[in-house]
């Protein structure tokens, strides 16, 4: 991933944009090129610090807005495009790679396995997050999985992720972490710098390009950000909500930020799961499986008793001091609908104005959400 | 007692008993309240029946009374009222149906549903997790989650003795442990391991017992329809697993399934195809989704419902009395894992399951409210068909939601998957089973 060094920013976040939307993924196939593996993980968080201390590409299965030619007839009817789309990039060889491990993120991601298993003959997998958090017992549970998921990995890519590489690619993680803090941070105090279309795909990139690279781009990329000369308009501040998995289209990001200031949201969260830097120190895989289950986000594929997602949402709000939310969903995403009614109630009680709206990653109209966003700022403004 | 009268007397003994056994459970579950007694909420896949019963617990399984209100044409009240609450057509309809039921305070069509004192689910279904942040919404109440490792992948299934499964039931016991610490602060009262060792020695009984019933139906003409007759049994087999009444219950049944095999009585008078069922029944039209099949001569030997609904009851797990935790721990974990496997790889199994009952054909029934049984399906009975030694169909409705159950497509599809049995039969030049 070269020739972005030489570019003004603008020319920099068209030519991200440009690379987060070409569903051929051509930096993965550069790497496949080169002689690397590639694990493809499903949404929404993987540990990909075991991958790259393989010395594996992790990729990350978030779907894509394209055109259902193969995919389809392995499905229902009721499902989330994402499901459908992930299988697709993969049937129209549009992205190859050489392991796949799911999560029980929610039913039909865990079906994954079995479906992508039958198609495949590589390994096929799900990595069983833990799913009762809350017990004494999840950490070990989660650093033996961890263990048992090294092996499968070493065995694919025929070199070892031995401790002392788990923790240097812990290191790059780590300054991944922050950086990515620090753009939400940027998004969070002065939103006129950086509009949430562009924030994505910064983001977004984190999910196919090795991270010692995704780390050189935003470090170069976040002095030039806050040296914008951008002046602050009169929007409303807001948070977006429904963006863990299925992810919307860029320009509906792009239309939000016409009309708002989006200063936090869950988009893409499993690259922002773990919230604080993981000790390099120590046993590697049980500091990856306690800052999983002690120092991370929330969303509506996690149960955790100390994070109740009403709760947790309004506390996104109040620490980005946003006025209002965004609640949406994908299409026939079960949890992000089951949560919707959730985040409602609790926005009614709290008084806090919010719309609800759904998406498809596919989907190419906005006239609707257009209309009901004016209608929803203008309110607001007029308030 | 003759043979004739023995068998005058035993004949629909096993359909009758259900009925009776499920009602009254029902009715002892509605008057809890009024007793001052507890109610946990609880799932079919991994109720821990066993362990709850010990702390008096009455067991109230929100997917049975949801399937209830389908059966007895009121759920769409339920949904409507869930809808207007907020929830979205599109998840599960089973959840709407109970959630509409929390909202009119537990009025169902055969009693009242209590409100929960704890609720106790599983992860074998996902919608299990969200369905129980409902209810601590609603209620307050304090849930657990018993977290069970499935199967990793289609060649990862680990046994009992295996390095993994062990290490796997260390966190599955661990999590019982904490369970158990929960379930006296709620119940008040304190943990009897002599009481689990009761529970888990009828749990044993029924499982010995189910496990015959299901083989009986190996045979030629079947004794039973494990769609419609076994959606009885599954209903004693959870509302009272654990309890000496159903462990006696299917040893019954298990009598009566002798009998009829012996005897050469089918559940069809004319046998002429027998089917295995794979995905949940369409409870909005039971009876006539039923009769699609049997009016065709087509007979359900058996199905994969009736494995994870059961809890995995028929895998022949038997509890160890003498560590009853640990082998609790075990067992669940086996169990429900087991369950999963079938859910979401299986493939194999099922090409085991029509040798093994000599079917004719598979029926995948896709349902729009289950993610968990339907994602997967589509994709199997392709990788089956590739095989090109079955015959199938596939066929989409719901379980609870009569909005999404088109009657007339789904004959149609019937009665050309029947067309294409009997030509198959025919070229293969022979007759009816």
């Amino acid at each position: 991933m070269d020739g972005w060094q030489t570019k003004t920013l603008d020319e920099v976040l068209t030519w991200c944009r440009d690379l987060v939307e070409d569903t051929s993924f051509p930096t993965v196939r550069h790497w496949r090129e080169a002689g690397g593996k590639v694990l493809g993980h499903f949404q929404v968080y993987f540990p990909e610090e075991i991958a790259d201390a393989a010395g594996m590409l992790p990729l990350k299965l978030r779907g894509a807005p394209i055109e259902r030619r193969l995919a389809d007839s392995h499905f229902g009817s009721y499902l989330c495009s994402v499901i459908r789309s992930s299988l697709e990039l993969a049937l129209s060889k549009q992205v190859e790679i050489d392991m796949f491990v799911t999560h029980p993120i929610c039913d039909a991601a865990r079906n994954l396995a079995g479906i992508w298993g039958r198609n495949y003959s590589y390994p096929c997998q799900i990595l069983y997050l833990p799913q009762n958090p809350n017990s004494s017992y999840a950490a070990q549970y989660l650093r033996d999985e961890y263990d048992r998921l090294r092996r499968v990995i070493e065995e694919v890519v025929g070199r070892q992720a031995t401790d002392d590489r788990l923790r240097e690619s812990i290191a790059v993680f780590n300054r991944n972490r922050r950086l990515l803090r620090e753009l939400y941070a940027i998004k969070r105090e002065t939103p006129w710098l950086l509009p949430i279309d562009e924030a994505y795909v910064l983001v977004a990139l984190g999910g196919f390009l090795p991270r010692e690279e995704h780390n050189q781009l935003l470090q170069s990329v976040i002095p030039r950000l806050k040296a914008r000369t951008a002046k602050k308009q009169d929007k409303v501040r807001v948070v977006f909500e429904g963006g863990f998995c299925e992810q919307p289209p860029l320009d509906l990001l792009r239309l939000l930020a016409q009309s708002c200031y989006v200063v936090d949201d869950d988009l893409l969260i499993g690259l922002r799961w773990i919230e604080q830097d993981v000790p390099t120190e120590g046993d590697p895989l049980m500091n990856l499986a306690q800052a999983y289950i002690e120092n991370s986000s929330y969303s509506p594929v996690q149960h955790d008793l100390r994070k109740p997602k009403e709760k947790m949402l309004l506390e996104r709000l109040k620490n980005s001091a946003a006025e209002a939310a965004i609640i949406t969903a994908a299409k026939m995403c079960e949890p992000g609908l089951d949560e919707q009614v959730a985040y409602c109630k609790a926005l009614d009680a709290a008084r806090v104005p919010y719309i609800v709206s759904e998406f498809e990653e596919g989907m190419t109209g906005f006239d609707n959400l257009q209309l009901q966003l004016e209608t929803f700022v203008e309110n607001l403004l007029f308030e | 007692m003759d043979d004739q009268d023995h068998g005058s007397e035993i004949l629909g003994r096993g359909a009758r008993e259900g009925g009776r056994l499920f009602r009254e459970w029902f009715s002892r579950l509605s008057a809890a309240p009024e007793r001052g007694e507890k109610t946990a909420y609880v799932f079919v896949m991994g109720s821990l029946a066993e362990l709850l019963r010990t702390f008096d617990f009455h067991l109230s399984f929100p997917e049975i009374n949801s399937l209830q209100t389908a059966v007895r044409r009121v759920a769409l009240d339920y949904l409507n009222l869930a809808e207007d609450y907020g929830y979205s057509p599109d998840i599960c309809g089973y959840v709407k149906a109970d959630v509409g039921m929390q909202l009119r305070r537990g009025e169902h069509p055969m009693g009242r549903i209590p409100k929960p004192a704890l609720a106790v689910l599983t992860n074998a279904c996902n919608t299990y997790i969200k369905w129980a942040e409902i209810w601590e919404r609603m209620h307050g109440m304090p849930t657990f989650t018993l977290d069970i490792p499935g199967p990793r992948g289609a060649d990862r299934y680990s046994q009992p003795g295996d390095p993994e499964f062990e290490s796997d039931r260390k966190y599955v016991e661990y999590q019982l442990r904490e369970l158990i610490s929960l379930c006296e602060q709620v119940s008040g009262k304190k943990f009897d391991i002599d009481r689990l060792r009761e529970t888990l020695a009828h749990a044993n009984r029924m499982g010995a017992a189910y496990q015959r019933v299901l083989d009986l139906n190996r045979n030629a003409p079947a004794p039973f329809n494990a769609l419609s007759d076994g959606t009885i049994y599954l209903g004693v087999a959870n509302a009272l697993r654990g309890h000496p009444d159903g462990a006696r219950y299917f040893e019954e049944l298990a009598e009566e399934m002798t009998y009829k095999a012996a005897h050469r009585i089918g559940t069809l008078t004319e046998e002429q195809y027998r089917l295995i069922f794979v995905g949940v029944p369409c409870y909005p039209i039971f009876r006539k989704f039923s009769e699609l099949f049997t009016t065709r001569g087509g007979v359900f030997v058996t199905s994969q419902y009736l494995q994870f609904a059961g809890g995995s009851l028929d895998a022949g797990f038997e509890y160890d009395l003498r560590r009853p935790i640990e082998s609790l721990a075990e067992g669940v974990l086996f169990c429900q894992r087991r369950s999963m496997y079938g859910m979401f790889f299986g493939e194999r199994e099922l090409v085991e399951m029509v040798k093994t009952y000599r079917a004719d054909g598979i029926v995948f029934h896709a349902i729009k409210s289950c993610r968990t049984v339907s994602t997967g399906l589509a994709d199997k009975r392709r990788a089956l068909t590739e095989r090109g030694d079955m015959m199938s169909l596939f066929i989409e409705s719901d379980l609870v939601d009569q909005r999404v159950v088109s009657e007339a497509q789904m004959k149609n599809r019937i009665d050309a998957f029947f067309e294409g049995l009997s030509s198959r039969r025919l070229r293969a030049g022979g007759g009816a089973t």
